[in-house]
């Protein structure tokens, strides 16, 4: 399929906007001036709309088949959601208005939204306040980095490194860096964090601790009490990368556990889009002492139940994203809540988490699966048994294409060779599941009885093997237009 | 497979030791599990290397991994030509894949022979 731009035809043209009273070189400096023109294609309307709609067929989503990426809980997103989202009440409101002087009045509702998803969460997660404004997971993660760091220099406290397991989320060692902080990685001891382990490496200088529970194996961190009662007594914050709540969401609450810190992802557990780059929403959660350090602004009700936001907090980190995060999102976990309400969420996890197991149970004898134990939301399988034949984990998932699948997660986590992660989510039936156990099984046959075929899929897409390596070395991210 | 005239540690990074300098790199066993490399990350010249502390990092199609140096002491010559080619790590990780000289601060020790490293990998391949 050629690009837009290829498809290119001089003359051809679709719409024809209003002649410009003035010209460019009379409203703008001269630096700012085009020297060529801007290399727009030119189409008709239709020549547009039927590139637009075949390209649509080519996406793959959840609202189309199964899709077990693991990691990242690619749950369905119910429809109601985005009529809730598209209320004029709601889309036709300014931003701006919450700041203007007497015009807070006219956003009551969405402040109404925003501060009671903020106490929904709390209630969720047991933790004291939340703010919404992050705009993804990993811009959440270094919010709580953030605040954990001011939380350190109000205290006087000097800190420098934060641990990260080796079985954490893989961007915990990023926005740890990226906050200034010395990452020390933690090796995992049967799949899951071991408190002797732990001990080695903590110390005066360690900040915090970032843990990911369930972990990236799908394992539950069962020595998360011994490890609270580690980190409090160097006074190192511990963190709750909330990338997994799937698997906890009305069992456990993350305060009630020790967590100083939580960020969730919107986007994963509370059923709004996901995947395309966003947008999501990393809302952050912290316990009572870390308040005060908490984004700016935040949303207060009024004795007579008005809502405004706030913005005197002297200790607050500051801003971290423009408004209020992506209110869209807010919105529709708003009414994900609500719609489930305390039960339904808890049902959500339940199933969430039998799904897994139920796919474990189904595809342990055809794949290795390392810690082959009761799991949460997910697991991770090892291809390794294939490699006698020469198939490894991206060759399953390329061969996944071909029958219609998402491929799952590979070569994640790091720790399992040739990994493949599977997250069925809660809202797969148990006809999907096993269609989908008969047809991997299948497959896995076919391969070890013919490599090559595994080798050359996908056969059936639009494009067919990627030659992975040289698009990394060679990258080229523009076009000359 | 595993050339009897180079030391091994752990961490599966060569080194050819010759009089007082290294050649140091990654092995084949390295190379084929991190699978093709797209870029390296390696010192300057002039910088100080330590045994067992992070010297640099590779990335590959599957993920980012650190490189550990087998030796202490100070940076000579870095193979320039990885920049563009990280290929040649996977074609030749004894050869044209090797990474720095390295001018020794001292003598070196710690490092497995040729059958100690093999044992290593045998058991990792598990």
């Amino acid at each position: 399929m050629n690009t837009v731009f290829k498809k290119s035809d001089p003359g051809r043209e679709g719409v024809w906007p209003a002649k410009a009273d003035k010209s460019a070189s009379e409203m703008l400096p001269a630096g700012l001036l085009r020297v060529k023109p801007a290399g727009l294609p030119s189409l008709s309307e239709l020549d547009v709309v039927r590139h637009f709609t075949q390209l649509s067929r080519r996406n793959y989503g959840v609202d189309g088949n199964f899709y077990p990426l693991g990691s990242c809980t690619m749950k369905y997103n119910p429809k109601f959601t985005e009529t809730v989202a598209a209320l004029p009440g709601f889309t036709r409101l300014h931003p701006v208005l919450p700041q203007l002087k007497g015009a807070g009045r006219l956003c009551q509702g969405a402040l109404e939204v925003m501060f009671e998803t903020e106490q929904m969460l709390c209630e969720i997660c047991g933790m004291k306040a939340f703010t919404l404004h992050p705009m993804a997971g990993a811009h959440g993660e270094l919010t709580g980095v953030m605040i954990i760091a001011a939380y350190h220099k109000d205290k006087g406290n000097k800190k420098t490194k934060i641990i990260v397991p080796d079985s954490a989320h893989g961007t915990n060692p990023a926005s740890a860096a990226i906050a200034g902080y010395e990452v020390v990685n933690l090796p995992s001891k049967d799949g899951i964090v071991d408190p002797d382990e732990l001990a080695k490496v903590l110390d005066d200088s360690v900040a915090g601790m970032m843990m990911t529970c369930p972990n990236t194996l799908g394992l539950f961190e069962k020595n998360l009490p011994k490890i609270v009662e580690m980190l409090r007594k160097v006074d190192a914050l511990l963190y709750y990368d909330g990338a997994n709540l799937n698997a906890i969401m009305g069992k456990m609450r993350v305060g009630d556990a020790g967590f100083d810190v939580v960020h969730l992802n919107l986007h994963k557990t509370f059923a709004t889009p996901h995947g395309g780059g966003g947008p999501g929403a990393g809302p952050v959660g912290v316990s009572e002492r870390l308040v005060p350090y908490l984004p700016i602004s935040r949303v207060e009700k009024l004795e007579d139940g008005q809502f405004f936001l706030n913005y005197d907090f002297p200790k607050s980190i500051g801003y971290v994203a423009p408004f209020y995060g992506n209110f869209g999102v807010v919105l529709k976990a708003y009414a994900y809540i609500l719609r489930l309400g305390g039960k339904g969420l808890t049902r959500a996890t339940e199933n969430a988490v039998l799904a897994a197991n139920y796919l474990r149970k189904r595809l342990d004898s055809v794949l290795d699966v390392p810690y082959d134990r009761i799991c949460m939301h997910e697991f991770v399988a090892s291809a390794c048994n294939l490699s006698g034949c020469h198939v490894r984990a991206l060759d399953i998932a390329k061969m996944l294409l071909d029958r219609g699948y998402h491929a799952p997660t590979i070569y994640f986590p790091l720790i399992v060779k040739e990994a493949l992660m599977f997250e069925p989510t809660e809202t797969e039936s148990l006809d999907t599941l096993d269609q989908f156990a008969d047809d991997l099984i299948a497959l896995l046959a076919e391969a070890r009885a013919n490599p090559e075929l595994a080798h050359n899929a996908p056969t059936t897409l639009p494009v067919t093997r990627l030659d992975e390596t040289r698009a990394a070395r060679n990258m080229e991210l523009t076009d000359d237009l | 497979m595993i050339p009897k005239d180079l030391k091994y540690a752990k961490s599966h990074e060569w080194a050819k030791i010759e009089g007082d300098v290294a050649t140091v790199g990654i092995t084949h066993f390295a190379q084929e599990q991190l699978g093709d490399l797209t870029y390296v990350d390696l010192p300057k010249v002039g910088a100080t290397v330590t045994m067992g502390a992070e010297m640099g990092s590779v990335e590959s199609v599957k993920a980012a991994s650190e490189l550990y140096s087998p030796v202490s002491g100070t940076v000579t010559e870095v193979n320039a030509a990885l920049e563009n080619a990280p290929e040649s790590i996977n074609q030749e990780p004894y050869g044209a894949g090797w990474m720095l000289k390295v001018k020794l601060s001292g003598p070196v020790d710690g490092l497995l022979d040729a059958a100690a490293y093999e044992q290593v990998c045998a058991e990792e391949a598990h």
